[in-house]
C-alpha cells in the first residue's frame, strides 16, 4: 500500500482504444516524487525525444503529485508532461482548481495518454469506470461551452472537466487545457498535443481519498506551514488582496516591466492595468483553487458599457457577469507588451484566451512581435487584415478570436513569435529562448531572470526559477538585480528547489511565505518514506538534469541557452534601467560549472552517474 | 448556546473545510464523504459553505423510526447514534436543507455533530467564514439568500 500516492497510473491508448490501469513505479515515486519529475522520468523511458510534437507515438503525462488533493496549503496542481510543440522541447506545464484533487479522489496518480484517436472523443473517469466516448459534438465548441455540456451529458454535476478550446483543436502552438473554466496548464502548448490526439476532454468525478502514512505528524506540519503563511505579508495580504497583478506597479518601478516587445521597459500606463486598479475598479471575489490558503485568484467583471465595449463574434453567456483574471503575466503580455493601458480590453482578451483555451503570455507576447512587424513595415495592412498598431486594444481583442480560429493573418500569430518573425524575414523580433516567450520580466534589468530564461528547459519561462523573489522582492534575502555576481549559484539553487515543488503537488506560490524545510515534514509523514533537505535538493537536480538530458537527446545543445540580440546587445533606451543590457556571458560558465556539466553545456557522464540517470 | 456561523462572502472556496470535516469522518482526505459542502456559484462569483445549522424544528429527528437522533445537551447538536442508527434514510429526505448524507461504506446516516464542540471547519477556514459563536438565532441563511437574490437580479440587469 503506498501513502499520499493512490499507487495507481491509469494507461489510455486512444488508438487501439485501449484502458489499462497499472502500478506506480513505486521506485521513480520515492526519486522523483510526483508531478514534473515522475511525468519527466516516464518520458524519458517512453517516449523518443526526436519525434514530432503532434505526432500519434508523443504521448501526454498528466501527473499529481503526493500531496495534491491532501489539506497542504495549495496542494492542488498536476502538470503536464509532454514534447511541446511551440519549443519542441520537454514541457513542464501546470494547473491548479479542482480538476488534480479529483483525478486522485478517482484513484490515479497519473494519465498516460498515448496514440491519436480516429475521431473527436472524450474520456470519462468516474472512480474505477473509464470510458472513451465520441465528442464529434462538442468539437469546435469553446471550453465554457464544454464544461457545460459535459456536466449535463455525464449526468453528474459534480464532475470536474479539464478539455481545450477551438485553440487546441487547431494546432495553435501555445494551446492550453483549461480546467475548472479558468485553470491553464498554460504553456508550449500541451493543448495542441491534446488536440492533435483527437482528444477534447478529460472529465473525471472521484469519490475516494488520500490516504496518509502518519496522520498525526502530517496534522502538526501542515498546521506550522499555515501559521507560517498567514505570517508572511506575500502571502496573507499581497496576493490574496491584489493578486499577482500587485506587480505591476513594482515592476514597472524597477524599470523592468517590457514595453511594446521589449523596445522599452517602462509602461506609461502601468497604474491603469495595476493590481490596485483592478482591485478598486473590476475586481468581485478573490478565488482560491483546491486547498489554497492564499486565493491569489482573481474574479474580475466588465460592468455596463465596458462588457460591449470591444466586438466579439464568440459571445459567451457571462460577459457581463464575472470571470477570472487578468493574473500578472496576462496583463503583462496583452497589456504593456502591447502597448495596451486599457484593463477592460485586457479582461476581455484574457477572458477570451480561456475560453478559447490558448495561453495568454504566448498570446500576448506574438501579437506584440506581430505589432512590432507591422509598424516596422515587415507585414502590411492588406496582409494582416487589420491595423496591429501598438496600444491597440481593439486589435488585440480580434486577434484572440482569429488566432484561436486560425483565420486570416490570426493562423501566422498561431504559429508563436518565433516562428512568426522568421516567416517575415525579421527573427530578431521574436523575444524568447527555444521558441517560447519571455514573461514579464526584463533581463537586462533583471540580470538573474536572464540566465534563468536562457537556461529554462521548456524555453523562456519565469515558473522555473523565479529569482526575481531575491532580485526585487527581497526574499529570503535582497540581491542587487543589476549585479552579475553570484546569479549562477542563486539560478541554480532555485531551479533544483523549484523542481522539487512542483513534483509535490503543491503550488509554486507557497514559496514565497515557507521553503523545503516547512514542505519536508508534510511529504515525509503524507508518503511514509523519509526524506531529507539534501534529498529533496538531489530530487530537484535529478529532475533539472533529466529534463535537460530530454532535450540533448531531442538534439538541442548549450548554444541554445542563449537571449535574443535585444536582450544582450540593444542597452534599455529609458527610465530607471536605462542602459543596461543582460550579461549572460558573465554567468553561463559559471552555471555550467556549478551544474557540473561541460563547458558546451552538455551533461557529463559523472553527472549522469551522481544522479542515477546514467 | 454557540452556533456555526457561516460568512459566504469571505469563502474562497478553497475546501479546507471540506477536507478538514472529511478527515475528522475517514482519517483521509476525501471532500465526497465532507459534511460541510461548499456551494460554488461561478458566474456570481459567490461560495457558500453549507452545513447542519442544527435547527430547532430538527425535522430529521422527528422523522427517524428508530430515535437514532439525539440531542446533545453540551452543544445542542443533533447527533446520530450509530449503534442505533438501521440506515433507512428517511432523515436525509426529511431534512429540508439537504444536509443529513448517507454513507454507502458503513449504511448509516451521517450528519454535523459540531465535532463534540470544536468543529474542525471553523479551524480550518483560512478567510474566518465559518465561525463558532454564542448566537440566538442562526439567521445568516435568510440573510445570505437575500443578499445572492440581489445580486443576482443587479447582474441580471446588466449592472454589477
Amino acid at each position: 500500500m503506498m501513502y499520499g500516492w493512490t499507487g495507481t497510473a491509469l494507461r489510455i491508448n486512444l488508438t487501439t482504444r485501449q484502458i489499462m490501469k497499472e502500478p506506480l513505479r513505486e521506485e521513480w515515486a520515492h526519486e522523483y516524487i510526483g508531478g514534473r519529475g515522475l511525468g519527466a522520468r516516464y518520458l524519458l523511458a517512453e517516449v523518443d525525444p526526436t519525434i514530432n510534437p503532434f505526432s500519434p507515438d508523443n504521448k501526454m503525462m498528466i501527473v499529481t503529485g503526493p500531496l495534491t488533493g491532501t489539506n497542504a496549503s495549495c496542494g492542488s496542481r498536476y502538470m503536464v508532461i509532454t514534447k511541446g510543440p511551440l519549443t519542441n522541447a520537454i514541457t513542464t506545464s501546470n494547473s491548479g482548481g479542482t480538476w488534480g484533487p479529483e483525478l486522485k479522489a478517482a484513484g490515479y496518480d497519473m494519465l498516460i495518454l498515448e496514440g491519436r484517436a480516429s475521431s473527436p472523443c472524450y474520456l470519462w473517469i468516474y472512480n474505477d469506470q473509464v470510458e472513451i466516448r465520441d465528442a464529434g459534438h462538442l468539437w469546435g465548441k469553446t471550453v465554457w461551452e464544454t464544461e457545460e455540456q459535459l456536466k449535463t451529458e455525464v449526468g453528474v454535476p459534480d464532475a470536474i472537466i479539464a478539455s481545450i478550446g477551438p485553440a487546441g483543436e487547431k494546432l495553435v502552438r501555445f494551446a492550453c487545457i483549461m480546467n475548472d473554466l479558468h485553470r491553464a496548464a498554460g504553456r508550449s502548448g500541451v493543448g495542441a498535443v491534446m488536440g492533435s490526439k483527437n482528444l477534447k476532454a478529460v472529465v473525471v468525478r472521484g469519490t475516494g481519498g488520500v490516504r496518509l502514512a502518519d496522520p498525526k505528524t502530517y496534522m502538526e506540519a501542515q498546521w506550522a506551514m499555515k501559521i507560517k503563511l498567514r505570517e508572511s505579508p506575500v502571502t496573507s495580504q499581497g496576493l490574496p488582496i491584489y493578486g499577482t497583478e500587485v506587480l505591476v506597479n513594482v515592476i514597472n518601478e524597477h524599470g523592468a516591466l517590457p514595453t511594446r516587445n521589449h523596445q522599452e521597459t517602462v509602461f506609461e500606463h502601468a497604474e491603469a492595468i495595476s493590481g490596485e486598479t483592478l482591485t478598486d475598479t473590476r475586481l468581485v471575489s478573490n478565488k482560491a483553487c483546491f486547498s489554497c490558503t492564499i486565493a491569489c485568484g482573481r474574479v474580475a467583471t466588465l460592468p455596463g458599457d465596458a462588457a460591449g465595449k470591444y466586438a466579439v463574434t464568440t459571445h459567451p453567456h457571462n460577459w457581463n457577469i464575472a470571470g477570472e483574471g487578468p493574473e500578472y503575466e496576462a496583463a503583462w503580455a496583452m497589456g504593456s507588451e502591447c502597448g495596451v493601458g486599457d484593463l477592460d480590453a485586457l479582461i476581455k482578451a484574457n477572458w477570451l484566451c480561456n475560453e478559447l483555451g490558448m495561453d495568454a503570455i504566448s498570446f500576448g507576447a506574438t501579437v506584440a512581435a506581430a505589432m512590432e512587424l507591422y509598424e516596422k513595415g515587415a507585414v502590411p495592412l492588406a496582409e494582416a487584415g487589420i491595423p496591429l498598431n501598438f496600444g491597440s486594444g481593439e486589435a488585440l481583442i480580434a486577434m484572440a478570436e482569429k488566432v484561436a480560429y486560425r483565420e486570416g493573418f490570426g493562423t501566422e500569430l498561431a504559429e508563436g513569435s518565433k516562428r512568426m518573425t522568421e516567416k517575415f524575414g525579421r527573427p530578431e523580433l521574436f523575444m524568447g529562448v527555444r521558441g517560447q516567450e519571455f514573461a514579464a520580466y526584463e533581463a537586462r534589468a533583471i540580470q538573474g531572470m536572464g540566465l534563468g530564461y536562457a537556461t529554462s528547459n521548456r524555453g523562456a519561462c519565469h515558473l522555473k526559477a523565479y529569482t526575481v523573489a531575491a532580485e526585487i522582492l527581497g526574499l529570503p534575502r535582497q540581491m542587487d538585480p543589476r549585479a552579475t555576481e553570484g546569479k549562477a549559484e542563486l539560478t541554480k539553487v532555485f531551479q533544483d528547489a523549484t523542481a522539487t515543488v512542483d513534483a509535490t503537488g503543491l503550488c509554486q506560490f507557497l514559496t514565497f511565505g515557507i521553503g523545503l524545510e516547512e514542505i519536508l515534514p508534510q511529504l515525509s509523514a503524507a508518503t511514509g518514506v523519509t526524506y531529507t533537505i539534501e534529498d529533496l535538493m538531489k530530487i530537484g537536480e535529478r529532475i533539472w538534469n533529466l529534463e535537460r538530458l530530454w532535450n540533448e537527446r531531442s538534439g538541442m545543445t548549450g548554444k541554445e541557452d542563449t537571449l535574443p540580440n535585444r536582450i544582450l546587445a540593444e542597452p534599455i533606451p529609458s527610465g530607471p534601467a536605462k542602459g543596461q543590457v543582460n550579461r549572460l556571458g558573465e554567468m553561463l560558465p559559471e552555471y555550467y560549472q556549478l551544474r557540473g556539466w561541460d563547458t558546451d553545456g552538455k551533461i557529463t557522464e559523472e553527472k549522469l552517474k551522481e544522479l542515477g540517470l546514467a | 448556546m454557540k452556533q456555526l456561523r457561516i460568512i459566504p462572502d469571505k469563502c474562497t472556496s478553497c475546501l479546507q473545510c471540506e477536507l478538514a470535516c472529511s478527515f475528522v469522518q475517514t482519517g483521509t482526505f476525501q471532500p465526497s464523504r465532507s459534511l460541510i459542502r461548499v456551494y460554488v456559484f461561478d458566474e456570481q462569483a459567490s461560495y457558500a459553505p453549507y452545513t447542519c445549522f442544527q435547527c430547532s424544528e430538527a425535522w430529521c429527528m422527528t422523522a427517524c423510526p428508530v430515535n437514532a437522533i439525539a440531542l446533545d445537551p453540551a452543544t445542542g447538536a443533533k447527533v446520530i447514534m450509530d449503534n442505533v442508527c438501521v440506515g433507512c434514510a428517511v432523515c436525509t429526505i426529511a431534512c429540508p436543507y439537504g444536509t443529513v448524507f448517507y454513507n454507502p461504506d458503513t449504511h448509516k446516516a451521517v450528519k454535523c455533530d459540531l465535532c463534540g464542540g470544536d468543529p474542525a471547519c471553523v479551524k480550518a477556514c483560512p478567510t474566518d467564514a465559518i465561525e463558532y459563536v454564542e448566537m440566538e438565532q442562526p439567521d445568516w441563511l435568510t440573510s445570505w439568500a437575500q443578499r445572492v437574490d440581489e445580486r443576482f437580479h443587479t447582474m441580471q440587469e446588466g449592472g454589477h
